[in-house]
């Protein structure tokens, strides 16, 4: 199968297999990604990101249905973890979104983070490209259940949706850093639960409070995501943080951000690995962390010499 | 280039089952599988386009019902038509004995019934998958 032809042509079998082919490194990856990368850049990619329970997956299903209300495609990225131990995961997010299965204009990857700690996997942000270059126009990525500080959403969505459910803690929670800093949108999630008010009146007054983000202030909208309350709302308050994200240049900004970070983080990776190549190649490393556990040597030496060496 | 083996545990029909289906799915994670779980009352064409979308290298199908005479060949032939050639196909749950060949004949590579340790579910994964 000559798997970008196919991908643009329209085969979902293609898409499926590119993605399989980027997330596994196989020989053909980066060809794929090299035939593919012209065609990314339209569509809007929305992060969705909460606590463990905060009804992500739900809120993602019901989401995307109204998407799709409006004639638009949508593909979802549902990530969980991998379990540090076995190297395996339980994939179970699609599950919430049974009823998506049989739409044509909706296609669902489910990925575990294969040791990634930011809340995301490493191929992400390629998989989005993928799903772009395939012409969807919603890419809606669910990230695993995160804390306070996995961020790496932000290196890879235009509109980051936070999600929270009240009775999580108390306003000290709340001002914390973290996941709060990063949203554009609230979304209070079993809005029906005791605590509501609460969490909405902590969240206004933390924003009260830092001022920052002057030109957009995050509005934070409740929704019951299991009875499919609120979800108009929701998306509308997306949709009008994409209009003023473009507006205001935030968009064109955020995403050289990310181009960036993409880049960097590609560099980062083929230098360190070019390194530990040349380093096996040429058999002296064991030597090396022999002589520095022996305290013959210092590390930092050892670091300094190998980079003159490799790097030559 | 690690290998990383995706498995689709599905309950096909109106099986409402699931504690077999998900210790196997908890097995095959505790063997470094990722397992995509379908949850319960999947059509068979549900479950063709869930293995197409996640690329699987295994789907599992998982019935207690009595209906797998009829569903498992279905599954195979819709993910056939899909153009996945190389998935294995296993079953598992109260299939009779004298129904196996049967089975085996329309593509299900093995049929793993009551009793069958996860061990060798596993054992036959790692030496059939491609």
């Amino acid at each position: 199968m000559n798997i970008p032809e196919e991908l643009l042509s329209g085969s979902r079998l293609a898409m499926s297999h590119a993605i399989t082919a980027v997330e596994n490194e196989y020989d053909n990856a980066v060809d794929i990604m090299q035939q593919l990368y012209a065609h990314t850049g339209h569509a809007h990619v929305i992060g969705i990101t909460g606590p463990p329970g905060s009804g992500k997956s739900t809120l993602v299903d019901k989401v995307a249905k109204e998407y799709r209300l409006q004639q638009k495609t949508v593909g979802i990225i549902a990530v969980d973890p991998t379990s540090p131990f076995s190297g395996g995961a339980i994939l179970g997010d699609r599950i919430r979104m049974n009823d998506l299965t049989l739409d044509e204009g909706v296609f669902i990857r489910s990925m575990g983070t294969r040791g990634s700690l930011g809340g995301l996997s490493r191929k992400t942000a390629e998989t989005i490209k993928i799903m772009d270059a395939a012409g969807i126009d919603v890419i809606l990525v669910e990230t695993v259940g995160v804390g306070q500080s996995e961020v790496d959403i932000v290196k890879t969505a235009d509109t980051i949706v936070v999600v929270l459910v009240p009775g999580l803690g108390d306003d000290i929670q709340a001002i914390k850093a973290g996941i709060l800093e990063i949203a554009d949108v609230f979304a209070i999630n079993k809005a029906d639960h005791d605590g509501a008010d609460r969490l909405n009146t902590e969240l206004e007054m933390m924003l009260e409070i830092n001022q920052e983000k002057t030109d957009w202030r995050p509005p934070v909208k409740r929704v019951i995501a299991n009875r499919g309350e609120g979800i108009k709302e929701l998306t509308e308050a997306i949709e009008q943080q994409m209009i003023q994200s473009k507006e205001s240049g935030n968009f064109v900004k955020r995403r050289k951000q990310r181009t960036k970070s993409e880049l960097l983080a590609m560099l980062d990776e083929q230098i360190g690995r070019f390194v530990r190549e040349k380093l096996s190649a040429e058999g002296k490393f064991d030597q090396l962390v022999a002589s520095v556990e022996n305290h013959e040597k210092n590390p930092y030496a050892v670091v300094k010499d190998i980079m003159t060496s490799v790097l030559r | 280039m690690e290998k990383h083996v995706r498995v689709l545990v599905a309950k096909p029909g109106l099986d409402g089952h699931d504690r077999g289906a998900k210790v196997v799915a908890r097995a095959l994670r505790d063997a470094g599988f990722e397992v995509i779980y379908t949850g319960l009352r999947q059509t068979p064409e549900q479950i063709a386009e869930a293995a197409l979308q996640e690329d699987v290298n295994v789907i599992a199908l998982s019935l207690l019902s009595g209906a797998h005479n009829h569903l498992f060949p279905r599954i195979v032939e819709l993910v056939h038509d899909k153009g996945m050639t190389d998935v294995l196909m296993i079953g598992g749950g109260v299939i009779p004995a004298s129904d196996i060949p049967a089975l085996k004949a329309a593509g299900i590579a093995e049929v793993f019934t009551p009793g069958t340790s996860t061990t060798s579910i596993i054992d036959y994964i790692n030496a059939h998958v491609q």
